[in-house]
């Protein structure tokens, strides 16, 4: 008998098939683990299972009975709950009321009685290894208990499934081995739970099954210990060969345009950042095109913003054309020449309700300008250098840019990066959700960069752009540096099983 | 055919209309409130009436400007009224230095009290309306026992003369709100804060990324604000030839945000219409003044205005989820 179970479930918006007829189902006792990258499907399939979402086609069963959850109130009622990343309970009230919250002991004048509810939560919360004092304000919790007082609250609402989203992403290794510990309980417990997580080894360590997801369709289901590691690594990331040469490869040339004897450009020496880099170094030469290899939370995107000054490091080194870049903040990191396009072209890159020329002017409006003064001539000579360049199409340099099509708007970004002459591009997801057209712009576009001397790092989810747009790769796992290709090596073979390699065992 | 395009048009006229709302609502609203007074209001179109309007609108201007360049970049200043007060504290005590010390006084006033918000704000990370709210509270509470409580008649002709002063048959006050307007128009289109203020507005992580110094140009907001609100307080002072620090400019950051808000600057940042915050401010001055001359009771003019409100806060809504 599967406990919850969807048929063929199909989700649109408006131009994305998020879901396209994907089945899964979920057994009672089983630990299931739900994969794929970016943009795969996984957030929408959970959020159909907790009635977040309708689905627009298919069947969700539950309990073999047809089921329909209209809020997610509703699918919490029947039984499934969710714990998120982020963990989403009040900050503010005490780790027992947040446990009780809505379900909260009465005394005989039905008020709550809080003896009562503090004794039952420490006595619950002791079995999740949280020892602490349950009137403590729980936003003063270290967020792996946190993690575990949510779990726990999931649980005590008599939970038959257990959604987790990445339940492992901020807890510290001593933390993940005691929410493994009431995983197994729970498992016992005959409740099943759906894992969705990015860390290959926990995946073997803690799960039976396995779905994979890949833009939207199920591309594997099955028993876990059956898929060997690289099997499943090239099953999220990899298209198989049939679609590319019906898609045609990537727009990049292949030549290698790096060179062996040049002084670095680029040279980054043991970054770290809490529990995200371990000692992350790498070089890139002028003229060459470094790939950043791994899965979603490698810590790919983190060593680029690094780089780039927007993301807070521990300790680590970075130079950039033999000069130190000391305390890197967004301004410094600018000035010496790092330019940075963020994975999420929306939310940090472009200003929607600014122009195209605005935009594009924006890095530089120093240079463009006299005692604070801008001129438009200096901007539009900028601006329509860039447009003509990257082929930026719109109605008029005036346009809001929040109106252009995904790929135009990732050149104006592009432009504006250009436009502060950099030393280093860093690029992170240059082509996600644009067209496959513009995706070749873009494509030959950093072949172009690099063929003038730019040192390019490249982050790409997608194995075939990656490979074929490197001369080298770095191979990043967990935050380390797992290994690096070159020449030959350069393939989505060695990509993919240098991701799957097992890590060595801490404990 | 022709039946076709009979059926597309108001369609079309709709759509046309919600974008047009927000951009020249106000001024159509300006239009019609006019005509209305020419007819039905006796006295309305006369120099006397027009000077009288424009000299109490003028204040409000100098603030909403800023108070618009503040909304600009998300943020919201609630200090204006306590700057203005302050600044009215000042201007009698430094009067015996001369009238240039007295204004450089309180202009300076403005500038401290802004630094202190912009830090708050951009430094400690507060929010705006709480940042501002401390010195809400504060900045009156100072500005009374630096004044000790007392309402000073001011006599200096010289320092008279910008409150109630005419030149080439215009006040003085309207010459500096006109002169604000241009300053602030030309500082938000041509020169370099401007344009990082927009875009501040508009995305802060992707200015932050673009390597703008994000914090310097919003600590400048808050003071360019703070001045302008301070110029407001010493030509109210100028105008009522008294200081009391307890009265100057009470409810005026409300006035300042309605006119911006009428004047279809939206509160999420990003774009500033300076000319829609001076008419913002000219509609909800007239709307008061064709209340008073018909004898409406003053509660029922905040009714009105309540109203106005909720229709550019709709108007700009409506045009967000298009």
């Amino acid at each position: 008998m599967a406990l919850l179970e969807v048929v063929d479930v199909s989700k649109i918006f408006p131009g994305v098939r998020a879901l396209d007829s994907v089945s899964f189902t979920l057994q009672p006792g089983e630990v299931h683990a739900l994969v794929g990258e970016n943009g795969a499907g996984k957030s929408t399939l959970i959020k159909v299972l907790t009635g977040v979402y309708k689905p627009d086609g298919g069947e969700l069963k539950y309990q073999d009975q047809p089921a329909q959850f209209g809020t997610p109130m509703d699918a919490q009622r029947a039984g499934i709950s969710t714990i998120y990343q982020e963990v989403n309970l009040v900050p503010l009230m005490s780790v027992a009321q947040n446990l009780f919250l809505g379900r909260e002991p009465r005394n005989a004048f039905g008020l709550i009685d809080r003896g009562r509810m503090d004794r039952e939560a420490r006595e619950v919360l002791a079995g999740y290894g949280v020892t602490t004092d349950v009137r403590r304000q729980l936003g003063t919790l270290a967020l792996g208990a946190q993690q575990m007082v949510a779990l726990a609250r999931a649980v005590m609402i008599d939970a038959k499934v257990v959604i987790m989203d990445e339940p492992t992403s901020s807890l510290e290794p001593r933390e993940v081995q005691t929410l493994f510990g009431v995983i197994r309980d729970l498992h016992a417990k005959g409740i099943g739970i759906v894992y969705v997580s990015h860390r290959l080894d926990e995946l073997y360590e803690i799960c039976d099954a396995v779905t994979i997801l890949r833009d939207g369709k199920l591309v594997h289901t099955g028993k876990l210990a059956d898929l060997e590691r690289i099997k499943l690594v090239s099953l999220m990331l990899g298209r198989d060969m049939a679609e590319v040469r019906r898609e045609g490869a990537t727009a990049f040339s292949g030549s290698a345009t790096g060179d062996e004897e040049a002084a670095p450009v680029l040279r980054v020496r043991e970054l770290n950042s809490r529990h995200k880099l371990h000692d992350v170094s790498f070089d890139v030469r002028p003229g060459e095109v470094v790939g950043l290899g791994g899965l979603l939370g490698a810590g790919r995107s983190e060593t680029v913003k690094a780089i780039g000054g927007a993301y807070h490091l521990d300790s680590g080194q970075i130079e950039v054309d033999g000069k130190e870049l000391k305390k890197p903040t967004p301004v410094r990191a600018v000035k010496a020449g790092v330019a940075v396009q963020p994975e999420d072209r929306k939310a940090e890159g472009i200003v929607p309700g600014l122009s195209v020329r605005e935009n594009i002017a924006l890095a530089v409006l120093p240079r463009v300008s006299r005692g604070g003064f801008v001129s438009d001539a200096k901007i539009d000579e900028i601006v329509d250098k860039y447009m003509k360049r990257l082929r930026i199409k719109a109605s008029s340099p005036d346009q809001a840019v929040g109106d252009l099509s995904g790929g135009n708007q990732q050149k104006v970004l592009l432009a504006r990066l250009l436009a502060t002459d950099p030393k280093v591009l860093l690029l992170d997801e240059p082509t996600r959700g644009i067209d496959v057209g513009a995706k070749a712009e873009v494509q030959s576009l950093i072949d172009e960069l690099a063929a003038e001397g730019l040192g390019v790092v490249l982050v790409s989810s997608d194995a075939e752009e990656l490979v074929e747009g490197s001369d080298r790769v770095v191979v990043l796992r967990d935050g380390v540096v797992v290994g690096t290709l070159t020449g030959a090596e350069v393939t989505a073979e060695d990509l993919m099983s240098t991701i799957a390699t097992e890590a060595p065992r801490e404990h | 055919m022709s039946t076709e395009t009979v059926a597309a048009r108001p369609v079309v006229d709709a759509a046309r209309l919600k974008a047009w709302l927000p951009k020249y609502g106000v001024y159509a609203a300006i239009v019609l409130l006019v005509v209305y007074n020419i007819f039905f209001t006796p006295y309305f179109a006369t120099w006397s009436n027009l000077r009288i309007q424009l000299i109490q609108v003028a204040p409000i201007v100098i603030v909403a400007l800023g108070m618009a360049l503040v909304i600009g970049t998300e943020g919201i200043d609630l200090s204006v009224g306590s700057v203005m007060a302050l600044a009215a504290a000042f201007i009698p005590l430094y009067l015996g230095y001369g009238v240039v010390a007295a204004i450089i006084v309180a202009l300076l006033a403005g500038v401290a009290v802004g630094f202190i918000n912009g830090i708050l704000v951009a430094r400690v990370g507060l929010q705006p309306i709480v940042a501002t709210l401390a010195l809400f509270v504060g900045g009156r509470g100072l500005a009374v026992v630096i004044s000790e409580g007392k309402l000073v008649d001011i006599r200096n002709a010289d320092f008279l003369y910008l409150g109630s002063g005419d030149l080439l048959g215009i006040p003085v006050l309207v010459w500096i709100a006109a002169a604000m307007v241009l300053i602030v128009g030309f500082v938000v289109r041509r020169t370099v804060f401007g344009r990082r203020l927009l875009a501040i507005g508009g995305n802060r992580p992707a200015a932050e990324l673009a390597g703008l110094p994000v914090k310097r140009v919003l600590i400048t907001v808050y003071i360019v604000c703070a001045v302008l609100a301070s110029i407001a307080g010493l030509l109210s002072v100028a105008r009522i030839q008294s200081s009391d620090a307890s009265s100057v400019g009470l409810l005026i950051e409300l006035s300042a945000i309605t006119a911006v808000v009428v004047g279809g600057t939206p509160l999420t940042g990003g774009k500033v219409r300076v000319l829609g915050t001076v008419a913002g401010a000219l509609l909800m001055q007239l709307v008061i003044a064709t209340m008073i001359k018909h004898n409406l009771q003053p509660s029922t003019t905040e009714m009105v205005q309540a109203v106005i409100i909720l229709i550019a806060v709709y108007v700009a809504r409506e045009r967000k989820t298009r």
